[in-house]
């Protein structure tokens, strides 16, 4: 249930990989007035959990992945890392942008074993492992392509394997299948969930697809249209794992949960549609 | 269009241009030729004269010349543009102090600036690689500022979540991301380094294919100043074909011009 998004941060509060308490983000724009674009979030991501955040286009979702990630600091509010807090860049965070974030310039193999060898681990040796990633993602031949020659759903995989190879204990992904074909992006959650059930690691996964959301994750994460989005509401999934995200949408749980949630969201989504339209 | 087909069609431009050409110098219309071959010569003379040059060799001291002044033009010029590039884009302040400078000076037709460098550094190759350095850095220089500031901000920051220290970043991001924006003004950089040399030496020096029309021109031998012009063109298509095979094996990582730039 609902059971409010403070309730859910004291229950997880103990050594969380991502803490964020009572968040608040905003920009000076070019006219100088204030835009606020998250307001006191406070959200608890614990060790080995997957927390999907859902909600209208435009309402600060992917800000709040940038404040965990530490690419950008909060205006008010305070960030832990497994109890830490952060002040810089997330060190112990993986990132699967939206956008292509390949370096376009390597092979998949060299992208993916970029993230080894500025650890400073020998190239000969980054390059094996990023063999074996590149076949983990099912692109095992590919290692030798350049970004532009491979598919979206191909772009993804080495994306995912160039943040996994780096074996980072939270894994922050910014609405990763979203231009993609919906069939590429069943058999991309299916990859994710099949890497992810090999170490677990806390995943925070943006998404505007409740489905995709449901699916993927043990909590989602409901936030209102923006300006000034908060949480407005937090789930538990209660579908056992392992799961198939075919199948896991044929389960009753499934529509019960989809229907309880989408009632909370849809009056958001149509306050969102509202603000991109007027403004 | 067959492949076959194409260059039959464009030998036969050249066939009835130069046809055209010998026909109007030629054979008189009303008592006399339409061009008068005295300014426009005609298709034999200057064949005759550009055999001559290569049978005798004289030719190739001068193209040598040319060669070695575009190399060194480019390779000093390009050098400059990347660094200052680099340095100008990690640096806005410093950008910033000098835009006007840059501006000014890139405004300045170079063409000016030719009679300074021979007074400064003689009739000899350097006053024509200066020249053609104020050509090829302006280009290469602009190419690498738009090129390192202009890295996509997602690529960026994956390299940043990635790991990568601020010297990794200049390595694996910032260095590929302004070559390739140098490779792809390489054509024209390449040219204005011929055509700084050949400027330079056409306004005083004592070797170089300019130096060759500039002599011809000086005696108003027109069939020179032709042969001249015909090698020069034919000099240049080399070395575009040079460059487009460099770039082909540089730029593997690029889609075709049809796709978007990465």
């Amino acid at each position: 249930m609902a059971d409010g998004a403070t309730a859910a941060a004291r229950r997880t509060a103990q050594a969380a990989a991502v803490a964020l308490d009572r968040v608040s983000v905003a920009f000076r724009l070019a006219n100088g007035s204030l835009y606020t674009a998250v307001e006191r979030a406070t959200l608890n991501v614990a060790d080995g959990e997957f927390v999907a955040i859902v909600g209208p286009t435009g309402c600060g979702k992917s800000t709040l992945l940038n404040i965990a990630a530490g690419l950008m600091p909060p205006s008010a509010g305070r960030v832990d890392i497994f109890g830490e807090p952060l002040n810089a860049l997330n060190r112990q965070a993986g990132y699967l942008f939206q956008a292509d974030a390949l370096f376009p310039w390597k092979t998949a193999l060299e992208n993916v074993a970029i993230g080894l060898e500025t650890a400073g681990t020998p190239s000969g040796e980054a390059r094996e492992r990023a063999q074996a990633w590149l076949t983990r993602v099912g692109l095992g031949s590919f290692g030798d392509r350049y970004p532009h020659m491979l598919s979206g759903g191909q772009r993804k995989r080495v994306g995912l394997a160039q943040v996994l190879i780096r074996d980072p204990k939270i894994l922050l992904m910014d609405e990763p299948f979203g231009p993609l074909d919906a069939q590429t992006r069943q058999i991309m959650g299916n990859l994710l969930l099949d890497l992810w059930s090999a170490d677990r690691k806390a995943v925070l996964f943006i998404t505007h697809d409740l489905e995709e959301a449901i699916a993927l994750s043990d909590r989602v994460v409901i936030m209102s249209a923006g300006p000034a989005a908060r949480i407005i509401g937090d789930w538990r999934v209660k579908i056992a794992r392992p799961r198939d995200i075919s199948e896991v949408k044929l389960d009753a749980k499934f529509h019960e949960l989809h229907r309880e949630i989408w009632h909370t969201l849809k009056a958001e989504v149509i306050k969102g549609y509202e603000q991109t339209e007027g403004g | 269009m067959p492949r076959a087909q194409l260059i039959v069609l464009q030998a036969l431009v050249a066939v009835v241009s130069i046809a055209l050409w010998y026909a109007l110098t030629t054979f008189p219309v009303f008592g006399r030729p339409l061009l008068p071959p005295f300014f426009f010569s005609n298709p034999v003379e200057v064949a005759q004269q550009i055999v001559a040059w290569f049978v005798s060799g004289v030719i190739w001291k001068h193209l040598w010349v040319t060669l070695i002044e575009a190399v060194l033009a480019f390779v000093i010029g390009s050098t400059g543009g990347v660094l200052v590039g680099f340095w100008f884009a990690r640096q806005p302040r410093t950008a910033a102090v000098f835009d006007p400078y840059v501006k000014m000076v890139n405004a300045l037709p170079r063409v000016v600036l030719a009679p300074i460098f021979t007074l400064w550094l003689g009739l000899g190759i350097w006053s024509k690689v200066a020249l053609g350095v104020t050509l090829v850095f302006f280009i290469v220089f602009f190419n690498v500022y738009q090129g390192v500031k202009e890295v996509s901000p997602t690529v960026l920051a994956n390299a940043r979540m990635l790991g990568m220290s601020e010297r990794q970043l200049m390595r694996h991001v910032y260095w590929p991301s302004a070559l390739s924006w140098m490779f792809s003004s390489l054509h024209t950089s390449v040219g204005f380094a011929v055509v700084g040399a050949v400027v330079g030496e056409y306004l005083g020096s004592a070797a170089g294919l300019g130096y060759l029309i500039q002599q011809a021109e000086g005696v108003f031998d027109v069939a020179g100043v032709f042969a001249g012009m015909f090698v020069l063109a034919a000099f240049v298509i080399a070395i575009d074909t040079i460059v487009t095979m460099v770039e082909k094996r540089l730029l593997v990582w690029r889609p075709l011009a049809s796709d978007n730039r990465p």
